[in-house]
């Protein structure tokens, strides 16, 4: 070792300054990231607007830029978004609580620890194939009880996307319900109540904005989903509440006009950014409303 | 709420016994289905698509005929993404993981860049996709290459790394780090010789979990421009390519049942991967749960 | 079956070395009786058979220092004891003419008749002042409103009426620590039950919150009975007219309140009230 006496005056050394400031710049990077989301999104999106008027996006109910006589109406890819979500969120609502309430109540530690990675397999498994999944098998299936429903639906994709979403909500709601204090649940059944009643007017209220968030997480999932919509719903921008006919979601335009060869600079080029900024818009505020739910959940769990 | 004089008798209600077991009924079938799915997904791709799978298959390039198809240069392109994505999210999560866990202050940047990370998890791939078609493809002239695709998916992957690196660097004690003070060390030596050895193999563990969602990862591919159709392997970052999910689903969009088939046979290989890239996940941490224990 | 050691080391001052019980209850006057009653924390026995009879209509006061079972003791009495992993219970309680760990009894049912307060305040935050109060009729399922007359009658029994009779409609939780502890008192005196098991209840609150609870506790005296665990002596010697001494996971001494603190039969007591250990 060295037999000079350490200087205690010796600053930090230059390497050290330098290190800190290469692992900030990490850090900021991904500030980076959403800065240029939001650039990217906003310059093509003004593109788009210089040729479009605004009123004619939010208030056209036809959406056909890739036809001659061209509507640019959001609405109809609003809706089949809506429908393909509404029918996974009535998978994945009641699943997720009933998995979640079971795992924190009732499940003994030691399934518990085994079902939540076994869960969390489901929502890994790539979405293409789950949209293999409803276009080959679900939508067959379904088509042998309703037969109406064309080979292109909402209602397939939909309910598949709610099998994909479910542990998603299943885990965000159990973490939680986990997170109720014992000394309520211990308050509740002192007071003469059986599991269920403890669950129902105590647990479950406690816990009520995490469960809200994990359910508007899995809205945001559901409207952000492209694949499984992109495959098995079709390729139709129509304003229809009908669950048996081919429709577009946002994300499956955006796939539909990637797919072919639109030339930078194009208005059709510009509509996909333009869509884009509206799904951003529409998952951020979900998220941030999910965010700051948690957030109470915090608080409130004293 | 109890009538005063008549003492409750303390034996059990049938009713509430029925109910609590109507409940625990319904509950054991909703966690049951989600398994059930599962299986069937699986059993039903396997069933159509075992019977293409062979060695023509992985080793062939597209073809106009579905029976000649083979999944070569998609594989390719997979794995190099795959290469070149971990070569520039690593770094860069690692990095930030170590700021924000070592070094951040407790302020409004920080708490500024934690939203923002935890945000960015949640932006849709697709959204991904769109910024490295506005940044990388056409600002950054990278055009549709396999280079555009990796940065494009590292960013995807960037937040699922930082989360994972920092919570296993969180899992390191804290009287080790004060240890290496004690010693006189630095900063940067305690982290370089305590800290990030000891989360290394978890930190790897995130990592190859994010690379495995990456990879099947279709959307921002398609988005950035992969083609659907290569019948070459590539020769450079800067190649044109197209990667194992893009081609699946070209499969999925034809009409013909025969592209179906094949379609479920690059599933099985996808599957494949995709598990072995897990199970050697679950077996670093294995490893690391064993060194910290 | 474990046979139980006697305390070794001390020579006892009275004669009888087995005699624990110098209060004279008779089984005809009380209200609970366990036998040989042990419970168990995993392999960790916290209780070493205990025999005891609570007088009805008493205040009962459980004492010794920390880790001597003296929680775990009125956890066995309502059966929450169970609801910790691990835990286990052997031996009978006898209440109601029923020993209540026999199968046939319902745990459920019995904690509607021997109600609990908690060593922290706990009441329900999603619910008002007015809510926690009757928390009691949506928890046990029964049907028919409870008037506004149980509110007012289990809020004026815990001393609480005249400070939150305007806040009804406020989150239980927004009130100070001692009106939530009041609170909870109240929510379990609004199921009119028979005993009221009170464990540690002011180990949380300051002192001026600890004096309400207290003289809360002389007010409700002979309507039902009261058992409090507590750590602090003086407050035992206050509220309590009989006390039982424990110590690890044994019943010491039990014995009217007055004697036990001015003159105790036992050795180990003695040195535990006037502070030479615990």
């Amino acid at each position: 070792m060295d037999n000079r006496k350490p200087d205690l005056l010796q600053s930090r050394s230059l390497t050290e300054r330098w290190i800190s400031a290469a692992l900030f710049a990490c850090a900021a990077m991904s500030v980076a990231v959403t800065a240029g989301i939001i650039m990217v999104l906003f310059f093509e999106t003004v593109e788009f607007f210089r040729q479009v008027p605004l009123s004619e996006f939010f208030f056209d109910t036809q959406w056909t830029p890739l036809f001659d006589q061209k509507h640019f109406g959001i609405w109809p890819l609003i809706a089949g978004t809506a429908l393909t979500s509404f029918f996974a969120m009535i998978v994945a609502v009641p699943m997720g609580i009933l998995i979640a309430i079971f795992l924190s109540e009732f499940a003994p530690e030691r399934l518990r620890r085994i079902l939540k990675p076994v869960l969390e397999v489901l929502a890994g498994v790539p979405t293409v194939v789950y949209g293999y999944f409803a276009l080959t098998f679900v939508t067959p299936l379904l088509q042998g009880f309703i037969p109406e429903l064309a080979g292109f639906n909402s209602l397939s994709p939909g309910l598949v996307m709610g099998i994909m979403i479910t542990p998603i909500v299943a885990s965000l709601s159990e973490d939680a319900i986990y997170s109720v204090p014992a000394s309520l649940r211990e308050g509740a059944i002192a007071l003469g109540s059986n599991r269920l009643r403890a669950i129902r007017h105590v647990i479950l209220p406690t816990a009520f904005s995490g469960i809200a968030a994990s359910f508007i997480l899995g809205i945001s999932r559901a409207i952000g989903e492209t694949m499984i919509v992109a495959i098995a719903a079709g390729q139709q921008p129509v304003l229809t509440l009908d669950p048996r006919v081919p429709i577009e979601t946002m994300t499956a335009y955006i796939v539909q006009v990637s797919l072919g060869d639109t030339p930078h600079g194009t208005l059709e080029y510009n509509t996909i950014f333009a869509v884009g900024a509206m799904l951003f818009v529409m998952t951020l505020a979900f998220n941030l409303l999910a965010l700051y739910l948690r957030r109470k959940l915090l608080k409130g769990a004293l | 709420m109890r009538k005063k004089g008549i003492a409750q008798d303390l034996s059990f209600r049938a009713m509430d016994e029925k109910i609590e077991k109507a409940f625990k009924a319904i509950m054991a079938l909703a966690v049951m289905v989600p398994f059930v799915i599962l299986a069937v997904l699986l059993i039903d791709t396997a069933v159509d698509g075992l019977p293409r799978l062979g060695w023509d298959f992985l080793t062939g390039f597209p073809s106009r005929f579905a029976a000649r198809a083979g999944i070569l240069s998609p594989l390719a392109g997979s794995a190099i993404l795959m290469i070149l994505t971990a070569a520039i999210a690593l770094p860069l999560g690692i990095g930030a993981a170590i700021y924000l866990e070592e070094y951040a202050g407790k302020n409004a940047v920080t708490a500024f860049i934690e939203i923002n990370i935890s945000n960015l998890a949640g932006v849709p791939s697709i959204i991904y996709g769109l910024l490295g078609l506005g940044l990388f493809v056409r600002f950054m002239n990278m055009g549709r290459s396999l280079l555009a695709g990796a940065a494009t998916l590292s960013l995807m992957v960037l937040p699922m790394i930082i989360m994972a690196a920092r919570e296993s660097m969180r899992m390191v004690p804290g009287d080790l780090r004060e240890a290496a003070y004690a010693l006189g060390a630095d900063k940067w030596t305690t982290i370089r010789k305590i800290v990030l050895p000891l989360s290394l193999p978890g930190i790897l563990t995130g990592v190859i979990l994010s690379l495995s969602r990456a990879i099947g990862e279709t959307a921002p591919i398609i988005t950035i421009g992969a083609l659907t159709y290569v019948a070459f392997l590539p020769d450079s970052v800067m190649s044109p390519f197209t990667a194992l999910p893009v081609q699946i689903f070209n499969w999925i969009s034809r009409p013909q049942s025969d592209f179906h088939v094949n379609a479920a046979a690059g599933i099985i290989v996808l599957l494949v991967i995709m598990i072995l890239m897990n199970s050697l996940a679950i077996a670093l941490r294995y490893r690391l749960q064993r060194r910290i224990d | 079956m474990e046979t139980i050691e006697p305390i070794s080391g001390h020579k006892e001052k009275g004669g009888d070395e087995d005699r624990r019980d110098y209060t004279g209850i008779r089984d005809g006057a009380a209200v609970i009786k366990t036998v040989a009653l042990r419970a168990w924390f995993g392999s960790l026995m916290a209780l070493k058979g205990v025999d005891i009879l609570i007088a009805a209509g008493a205040v009962t006061a459980i004492i010794g220092p920390s880790g001597c079972g003296k929680s775990t003791f009125i956890r066995t009495l309502n059966r929450m004891h169970e609801g910790v992993p691990g835990a286990r219970v052997s031996g009978s309680v006898y209440f109601a003419g029923q020993d209540i760990y026999d199968p046939k009894v319902n745990p459920v049912m019995l904690r509607r008749r021997i109600g609990m307060v908690f060593q922290k305040p706990n009441p329900f935050p999603m619910m008002s002042v007015k809510d926690n109060v009757l928390a009691g009729i949506p928890l046990q399922g029964t049907r028919g409103s409870a008037g506004d007359d149980v509110l007012e009658r289990s809020l004026r029994q815990a001393a609480l009426w005249d400070e939150v009779k305007d806040v009804l409609d406020k989150p239980g939780t927004s009130l100070s620590g001692g009106q939530q502890q009041r609170l909870c008192i109240a929510r379990a005196l609004a199921i009119e039950p028979e005993i009221l098991l009170m464990d540690e209840p002011c180990s949380a609150l300051d002192p001026i919150a600890t004096a309400k609870i207290e003289d809360l506790i002389h007010s409700l005296r002979g309507g039902i009975t009261i058992i409090i665990v507590t750590h602090n002596m003086q407050q035992a010697a206050r509220v309590s007219d009989y006390t039982a001494f424990f110590y690890m996971g044994e019943l010491v001494e039990y014995c009217d309140t007055d004697t036990l603190f001015k003159s105790p039969h036992k050795t180990r007591t003695e040195d535990y009230i006037t502070g030479r250990f615990g």
